[in-house]
């Protein structure tokens, strides 16, 4: 009988931690949630440096170069106040595959190219190569 | 046969079997291509039974040995810094977890798929800083204790089944 009360109480243990991380997660969704605003700026960094920075009013279609020889590109478009990738040629295609971003600090990657495309609040003051 | 042979074996049959799955894993259709990371985890599978059969050295070896083939063999050095960090994390809790005797292979093995995803998203917050990595971690406490139970069930089972296995 002390290993069968022993069983329940190592599954109850399993349920409580299953439910701990669950309540921790939900917690941490409307934490989220709850602390999202609507962006400004759509910042484009390649290889972890900003390159470009859009206003995220704007309607735009813009084909990001990269690659040491331009051979990567990932088209950036933004349109209705929602920042996409509409087409890429890297292996994954997970940047493409992306629902679009507006909220500050949401991401699309593009890991194979080194892209990284985010809403921010405000533009920085970095040089840019191109502030439109 | 000796105890050290019948044990090299036994590890060289794990070792194998955990690559691959982590080959049959893969060349597995991403899940959600929104949330790239969502695995079933199935080389896990062995790390629970090595880890019980033989305890935390052994279970290190195999895991290890497997991190390294499987990124020479299907990934890069990108993503093994992402699974190192995972799984070190991953065998860490599972161990302490089962050192407590409070749990069974499914709590551990929720917790050793939760830690893995944990160590992730560590990587990637160095890696990337942006709050979206916050929902992906939502997502992954999710998707990672559904593999997680799945994966206790799992090894249960092959427990039961290697129980002749005595070393």
């Amino acid at each position: 009988m002390k290993n069968n009360s022993e069983k329940n109480q190592r599954k109850r243990n399993d349920i409580i931690l299953a439910a701990v991380i669950l309540i921790i997660a939900v917690a941490g969704f409307l934490f989220l949630n709850a602390t999202k605003k609507n962006g400004s700026y759509v910042v484009v960094k390649i290889d972890g440096v900003e390159k470009y920075s859009y206003s995220i009013t704007e309607n735009i279609t813009k084909e990001i170069i990269t690659g040491e020889n331009g051979e990567y590109t990932n088209t950036l478009v933004i349109k209705d106040g929602k920042a996409s990738v509409l087409t890429a040629n890297c292996p994954d295609g997970i940047c493409v595959g992306h629902r679009e971003i507006s909220f500050v600090g949401e991401t699309i990657v593009c890991l194979p190219h080194k892209v990284v495309i985010e809403v921010k609040k405000e533009a920085s003051n970095q040089n840019l190569d191109a502030v439109v | 046969m000796n105890e050290r042979t019948k044990r090299i074996a036994f590890l060289g049959i794990t070792t194998s079997v955990a690559l691959i799955l982590a080959y049959i894993e893969a060349i597995l259709p991403p899940i959600w291509t929104a949330v790239p990371g969502i695995k079933v985890g199935l080389p896990n599978l062995i790390i629970v039974l090595v880890l019980y059969r033989f305890g935390f050295k052994y279970a290190a070896i195999v895991s290890g040995i497997r991190l390294i083939i499987v990124s020479m063999l299907f990934g890069n050095v990108m993503t093994l810094a992402y699974s190192v960090v995972g799984a070190v994390l991953s065998l860490l809790l599972m161990s302490i977890l089962k050192k407590t005797d409070r749990f069974s292979t499914i709590g551990v093995s929720i917790a050793g798929a939760v830690a893995h995803n944990l160590g992730q998203i560590i990587v990637a917050i160095f890696l990337f800083e942006t709050v979206q990595i916050g929902y992906y971690m939502v997502v992954l406490a999710v998707t990672g204790t559904i593999a997680g139970v799945f994966i206790g069930i799992g090894s249960n089972f092959l427990l039961k089944r290697t129980d002749s296995i005595k070393i």
